[in-house]
């Protein structure tokens, strides 16, 4: 059997590509949550405590458009649902581990860890396999710690000229790529986006964000039920 | 609601998404159709925050003429179908942008 080590290592290793794209989010990250006028040491604290890109732009998107607690938390909320199916998916892989392992390992599941990890768990057998999670989410926590840290102490000098809150939704863009090429989502991506821009001045409370999320997964909803009985 | 207790109630509802089913769910208890479904959740949610960020200015107005976000994102998507790289469309989407606000 590999090292625990050995596996943590293999870990980063395999990350390592897919934390080039980190980098520029948590410098933006940094830099709109201090123009939005979070201190840094909150600015700080969200990073450590939520410790989820989409997470926490979306948060700083409601919190400037004077949106409630309420709606924002909600908002956060149906923005992480995505952390279930990668909960199920792994839990087949974690469930002879003590609690408190899972406990630690929950912090580090985010989206680059689940992607390569998910590769790695199902191909290999070893006990100390969740290492390789450990060892991917480590990396990214590493990466994202410190270039929020960056984007604090930068975002006094970056001029507000520079639009860099367009960063935002092309970030978000970014995270879609692979699935403008399927029928299917992009028609859910339209019937979201759609939703989202004529309600943004209808819909209360700024629950735009909910309110086009379930337009979306409805429309998906009977897309493929409909796809699965040709 | 202060911030910090706002970053606290954030930070526990993204760990217990997280958390929940990796403690709580048994595999069985998840099957093929709700998989199916939750696998659409970024097309869904995504276009929801990208979509008013391009077309709704900063007055909350919707913005279709002499808006050069709507052709940078456009560049941008192209560039992104075509490399697949989360990379090279956030920086050819802020390039195109840069391009049409200072140079055209």
């Amino acid at each position: 059997m590999k090292s625990s080590f050995k596996v943590f290592l293999k870990g980063i290793i395999d990350v390592s590509p897919l934390m080039i794209p980190v980098v520029p989010f948590g410098l933006i990250f940094g830099v709109l949550a201090i123009d939005i006028g979070f201190t840094p040491i909150e600015t700080m604290a969200m990073s450590l405590i939520i410790f989820g890109g989409a997470s926490q732009i979306v948060l700083l998107q409601l919190f400037s458009g004077g949106a409630s607690s309420l709606v924002i938390i909600s908002s956060v909320g149906a923005v992480n649902s995505r952390h279930l199916l990668y909960g199920a998916v792994v839990s087949e892989h974690l469930s002879d581990l003590k609690l408190i392992w899972k406990i630690i390992i929950s912090y580090f599941l985010i989206d680059q860890a689940f992607a390569i990890s998910n590769e790695y768990l199902k191909k290999n057998k070893n006990n100390n396999r969740y290492f390789h999670l450990v060892g991917g989410g480590a990396t990214c926590w590493v990466i994202w710690q410190s270039t929020t840290f960056l984007g604090i102490i930068l975002g006094a000098a970056i001029p507000e000229k520079l639009g860099l809150s367009f960063a935002v939704p092309l970030t978000f863009l970014a995270l879609l790529v692979n699935d403008f090429r399927k029928f299917i989502n992009v028609i859910v991506i339209i019937i979201s986006g759609l939703v989202a821009t004529f309600g943004y001045n209808y819909i209360p409370f700024k629950a735009y964000v909910i309110v086009a999320a379930l337009a979306g997964l409805f429309t998906a909803m009977i897309l493929t039920s409909k796809n699965r009985k040709v | 609601m202060s911030n910090w207790a706002l970053i606290l109630y954030c930070g526990l509802i993204t760990y217990l998404t997280r958390f929940s089913m990796i403690a709580l769910i048994k595999k069985e208890m998840f099957n093929d159709r709700i998989r199916e479904i939750l696998s659409f959740v970024p097309s869904a949610i995504f276009p929801a925050i990208i979509f008013p960020a391009i077309f709704i200015n900063d007055k909350g107005l919707f913005e279709i003429d002499d808006n050069p976000k709507i052709l940078a994102a456009i560049i941008a998507m192209v560039i992104g179908i075509f490399s697949r790289s989360i990379i090279a469309t956030i920086f050819s989407g802020l390039a195109s942008y840069w391009f049409l606000i200072f140079v055209v």
